[in-house]
């Protein structure tokens, strides 16, 4: 059995002439918070649409806990344990902020039949109520999701991802569009969930500081390919990665 | 709140069951027809209100469940006997509806329902060694149970509004039960539901077959109701006017088929007295829903509650900025 919790390997994915990733490979440990970071356009938005099975690769071989997952669809992926969150907010506006919790994991208890006369909740309010203690939006966890601000939306979004414990959590940009003060508040409630539940995470952000204090290793990409693969610190004194992104 | 809404019910359950018994028999009859449409809205509901899935077919229900009832009533079955084949046919062709609507959605599945309700139609029309075809079945005898007969107009809708009774209160713990909330995902947002491992081509073909299931039932009801049916009721107009219930009570409000179908079927008894400017008349006062209330006469509370929330976040954010002044 591989030691990896993910392994990607040479993936490839072509529209028409653009080749948008062209033979990417990686590894995600256990309990590791994987980074992936890139200037627009560099394929990072399709690396993660062709992992969670949105979009179907040309070529390459994705395996999760050693079984080969290439090609398979997002239902499928979430029942062997694998959480994602949107780069744009995705929240079920109508439903109420712990309703949305609930939803994010009943489908894991039991089966569609036992389901149909099962409790509302599916026996899932006390741990809907820690993760929205944990997230600090108890105080609206009554409130429909569509009412509430951009940043508690997001907050909801994250953790909607974690409601159903899964090993690996790909988060696309949890940053983007959040205010600078509640970008530290994210940081922290991944790490103490890194810490708490064991889990991988693969992380896509634009935002630099927030990558370089969250990831363990952080993987740079530009124009589909992997140009470096390193701790924070490694990326930072890396000069190729200087000079085609960071930029300084 | 809660009591509140708890006496409403009873209140509305006792005129429900008061009400008829003081009424003439056109009377008893307008309600036992708009108790059907209630019946077959509230599938629809499901469908349209709770799934997000856009229907135009299901009249095509209605009509299965009143044809299967009557052929096998005809047959020598019992109406008792009829209903469940009924409603497990309905059940068995929604899920076949169903496979459009994994392939498209909005605008493209209305019409692949529409066509489906056309295509029912037909076979309505025109096997007639089956269906009777524009002459449709006559002497449909309505139901008795227990030594029970259900022939007269007021124990007729009795017998309706128990079913009323029996098929909301199982829808309502369908609602509130995971499925429901399954239902509202797959309606909100289908991309994250899949995500978060809602299967969504199950719950899509379930919004299909159990709102056809109603529908299918309340068919078989209208057609001990009328004691004769036609294949007109079961036209893509008739599926129109159901959807229109539907929108008009408020799609996704578990009473909005209460208020749609008394706009659908009571409302043009009301405007009678209009005559010939009767369907102007209905047709304007649509219309104005439509514009001014666009999820429905019962969104009417939510509008209020949400202006209310609005007036006081702007008053909180003028007494802030007020503070930061002085």
């Amino acid at each position: 059995m591989s030691a990896s919790l993910l392994k990607v390997t040479d993936l490839k994915k072509a529209y028409g002439a653009i080749q948008a990733v062209g033979g990417v490979s990686f590894e995600v440990r256990p309990g590791e918070i994987f980074g992936v970071i890139g200037p627009n356009g560099s394929g990072k938005t399709t690396l993660f649409n062709s992992m969670l099975g949105q979009i179907t690769p040309d070529s390459g071989r994705i395996e999760l806990k050693g079984q080969d997952v290439t090609g398979m669809g997002p239902l499928e992926l979430n029942r062997r344990g694998v959480g994602r969150t949107f780069q744009t907010l995705q929240v079920f506006g109508k439903m109420s902020v712990r309703d949305n919790l609930i939803v994010a994991a009943q489908e894991h208890q039991g089966n569609l039949f036992s389901r149909m006369f099962a409790p509302g909740d599916s026996g899932l309010g006390a741990k809907a109520d820690a993760l929205i203690d944990q997230f600090h939006i108890k105080h609206v966890a009554d409130k429909k999701a569509g009412e509430l601000s951009y940043g508690q939306q997001k907050l909801v979004d994250i953790a909607m991802a974690f409601m159903s414990e899964p090993d690996l959590v790909l988060l696309d940009e949890p940053c983007a569009g959040v205010n600078p003060s509640l970008v530290g508040g994210i940081s922290q409630l991944l790490k103490q969930l890194n810490q708490t539940r064991k889990g991988s995470f693969v992380v896509i952000e634009h935002n630099m500081d927030f990558v370089m204090d969250l990831c363990h290793r952080i993987m740079v990409m530009v124009e589909g390919k992997v140009m470096a693969i390193g701790t924070p610190e490694e990326i930072r004194a890396n000069k190729e990665v200087l000079d085609a992104y960071l930029g300084s | 709140m809660k009591k509140l809404s708890v006496l409403f019910g009873v209140l509305a359950l006792a005129a429900l069951v008061l009400v008829p018994s003081m009424l003439k028999s056109h009377g008893i009859y307008l309600f036992t027809y708009w108790l059907i449409y209630v019946i077959a809205t509230m599938g629809l509901n499901l469908t349209v209100g709770y799934a997000g899935q856009k229907s135009l077919g299901h009249a095509a229900f209605f009509g299965i469940g009143a044809y299967v009832v009557a052929i096998g009533m005809q047959s020598g079955l019992s109406f008792w006997a009829g209903l469940p084949v009924a409603a497990l046919s309905c059940f068995v062709v929604g899920l076949i509806l169903g496979f459009p609507a994994l392939r498209v959605q909005t605008i493209y599945l209305a019409f692949a329902t529409l066509g489906f309700n056309t295509a029912v139609w037909l076979v309505m029309r025109n096997e007639e060694w089956l269906t009777g075809g524009t002459f449709g079945i006559n002497n449909i005898a309505r139901p008795e149970a227990f030594g029970i007969s259900f022939d007269g107009n007021l124990a007729f809708y009795y017998l309706v509004l128990g079913f009323s009774v029996v098929l909301a209160a199982l829808l309502w713990g369908l609602l509130r039960s995971p499925w429901g909330k399954a239902f509202t995902a797959l309606r909100d947002n289908p991309i994250r539901a899949e995500s978060l491992g809602v299967d969504i081509r199950r719950y899509t073909l379930l919004s299909f077959a159990i709102g056809g299931v109603y529908a299918g039932i309340a068919g078989a009801l209208f057609g001990s109701l009328v004691q004769f049916i036609d294949p007109a009721p079961f036209t893509v107009e008739a599926s129109i006017m159901m959807y229109l219930m539907v929108v008009v009570g408020g799609p996704g409000y578990f009473l909005g088929p209460l208020v749609g179908a008394a706009v659908g079927v009571i409302l043009p008894e009301w405007l009678r007295f209009a005559q010939a400017w009767y369907l102007l008349v209905f047709g304007a006062a649509v219309m104005g829903l439509m514009i001014w209330l666009p999820d429905g006469l019962l969104s009417i509370p939510d509008r209020i509650r949400a202006k209310r929330q609005s007036r006081e976040a702007s008053a909180a954010r003028a007494a802030a900025a007020q503070g930061v002044k002085s």
